[in-house]
């Protein structure tokens, strides 16, 4: 690891108005800025190597088996400069029966053009429970390309839970593609909550592959979009085993000129499983509107609150 | 004078009118009663001049605190000072109640939502961090709905069948709101098919098949629940009726 600038670690954390829980000792913490890793705070139990790359960084994560780590582990990744590339490898490894939730912020507060790519491989040892909560926060302008694609593995009886949110500053152009292989008695949620705006472009790929008997998938995308933006959700479950149990829920409000699809894809191959799937594409619910409109808030406040409880 | 006027109405939805030929008049700090068999017309009229999406077209006028409320989008009314509490309230996924509340309300301080709570039996400490979705019963989520008028403080509040689905105890917790808009001035409309509600007003409206039959004291309109709508041998069966009524 490099040098620490408090200084930059400082700005990359207020600008995801963090900055004051800077001297929590009991918390894992670790500050990526661009290609440099400015800091890392770990704990008994908590294991990170990270070589810099020039467009990146290649980080190895391990949480060792019966770690139990209490509070969320904080990754903060950040551009603070209008233009760059940050490419990051993640190489994760949650061990056996070991506890542990990371919240990832990620903040690209003054991009014009920034390119920011993740290849995570991640492990979910048997019996593990692992979240993983990922937060962006953009700016008005977009200008970010947000690439983020994970190979998941769940081990039996293993617990992973992802949500990607993005609901502050505009998207630009994201494109999100995440597989996971299930085994017996796992459970898998990936959760999407996106607004899009202008001409924004988010594409999302997630797909469970239910193997092991009993084990579960819930993939829910919830996406508001206006103006001229564009999404796209292709949510797959297979299950191939007895007691295998999926659900695909995908919403998305659009206003405007936006435009949405969405493509839920349930594989049934064994008879004991089941597999259930709801999308619903249109504008806000009539009703909700009028309830809001009678209460004195234009459309636009009211269609931004009826969108703020259904994604925040 | 009457804040609320309803002048010669004709509503038609489709091809019958709903409303036909209503005229009526509401009065600051007063309780009004509609009542009528089903389907006579009274959620329609309520629609109407709250001037929701499919209510707006209409023959005659509509005139509040002196001007007609043609074209005037809903959210304006109610800015001016209109609302309504729909029969079934619209259920908001992931929306706290005290958002939901504050949304509307004339002073959003946490204060006025938690007293707004307290008014109709809902402790704030329960209620107010929970969802305004499908999570709430069905009486609370009307209560909430209550709580959400009382802190809004409007000068003409609609409320259609305000008793529906709410429990013996908290009915009075909804009638100390309707005593509490009244006390402030408020003009309220009450539409109901049950004695109790009906009692709460001072006024009432007998409405069938989109046309007034009777108005005056409720003490005359009650008689309509008494004697089983005797006063209207034909409900909702146009032909028989014009002549009979006309
Ligand atoms: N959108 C619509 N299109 C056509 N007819 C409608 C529409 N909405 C209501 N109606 C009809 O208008 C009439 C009046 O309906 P309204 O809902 O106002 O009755 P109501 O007096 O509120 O009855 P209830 O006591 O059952 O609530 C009914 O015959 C109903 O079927
Ligand atoms: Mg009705």
């Amino acid at each position: 690891m490099t040098l620490v600038d408090q200084n930059d670690i400082d700005a990359i954390w207020q600008s995801i108005g963090m900055a004051e829980h800077k001297h929590e000792d009991d918390v894992v913490k670790i500050t990526v800025s661009g290609n440099r890793v400015l800091g890392a705070h770990l704990l008994p139990g908590v294991e990170v190597d990270a070589d810099e790359k020039p467009d990146g960084v290649a980080v190895n994560f391990r949480i060792l088996d019966e770690a139990f780590i209490a509070k969320p582990i904080q990754l903060c990744f950040g551009v603070m400069p209008e233009t760059g590339m940050q490419h990051i490898e993640l190489n994760l490894n949650i061990g056996e029966n070991s506890r542990a939730s990371v919240v990832a912020h990620c903040t690209f507060p003054n991009a014009v053009d920034v390119v920011h790519r993740m290849d995570a491989v991640i492990n979910v040892g048997r019996g593990a429970c692992y979240s993983y909560f990922e937060r962006h926060v953009h700016g008005p302008a977009g200008g970010v390309t947000v690439v983020p694609k994970a190979k998941i593995h769940l081990g039996a009886d293993a617990r992973f839970k992802t949500e990607f949110e993005l609901i502050k500053g505009r998207v630009g152009v994201m494109d999100i593609d995440y597989e996971a292989e299930c085994e017996a008695g796992s459970v898998i949620e990936l959760i999407a909550r996106i607004i899009g705006a202008g001409d924004d472009r988010v594409k999302i790929n997630e797909t469970a592959h239910l193997r092991g008997e009993r084990s579960r998938a819930f993939l829910q995308s919830y996406l508001a979009l206006k103006h001229d933006a564009f999404a796209e959700v292709y949510n797959t479950v297979t299950a191939h085993a007895d007691g295998a149990k999926g659900h695909v829920d995908c919403k998305e409000i659009v206003q405007g000129r936006a435009v949405a699809r969405a493509v839920p894809i349930v594989d049934v191959r064994h008879p004991g499983a089941h597999v259930t799937h709801e999308a619903a594409i249109g504008s806000v619910d009539s009703k909700q509107l009028q309830t809001l409109l009678a209460r004195g808030l234009d459309e636009e406040a009211a269609t931004d609150l009826i969108i703020e409880g259904m994604l925040g | 004078m009457a804040l609320l006027e309803i002048r010669d109405v004709v509503m038609r939805l489709g091809e019958t009118p709903v409303l036909n030929h209503l005229t009526m008049e509401f009065w600051a700090g007063h309780v009004h009663a509609l009542v009528g068999p089903n389907g006579a017309g009274k959620s329609t009229l309520a629609n109407t001049i709250m001037g929701l999406f499919g209510y707006t077209a209409f023959e005659g006028d509509i005139v509040y605190d002196g001007e007609s409320l043609k074209g005037v989008p809903v959210d304006e009314r109610a800015r001016r000072g209109i609302t309504l509490a729909w029969q079934e309230p619209a259920r908001f996924q992931g929306l706290p109640v005290h958002k939901y509340i504050r949304a509307g309300a004339k002073d959003p301080s946490d204060d006025r939502v938690d007293q707004a709570l307290l008014k109709v039996g809902l402790d704030p400490r329960t209620y107010r961090d929970r969802a305004c979705d499908r999570t709430l019963s069905g009486g609370e989520r009307k209560r909430v709905e209550i709580a959400a008028l009382l802190a809004m403080e409007p000068r003409v509040v609609l409320m259609d069948e305000p008793d529906s689905g709410i429990d013996i105890q908290a009915i009075n917790h909804i009638f100390d709101a309707i005593q509490f808009f009244k006390q402030n001035g408020a003009t309220v409309i009450l539409i109901t098919h049950s004695l109790p509600v009906l009692q709460q007003a001072e006024h009432a409206f007998l409405l069938c098949n989109g046309r007034l039959r009777d108005k005056g004291p409720i003490s005359k309109i009650e008689n309509y629940f008494a004697e089983n709508c005797i006063m209207c041998a034909t409900p909702n069966e146009p032909e028989k009726r014009q002549g009979a009524w006309q």
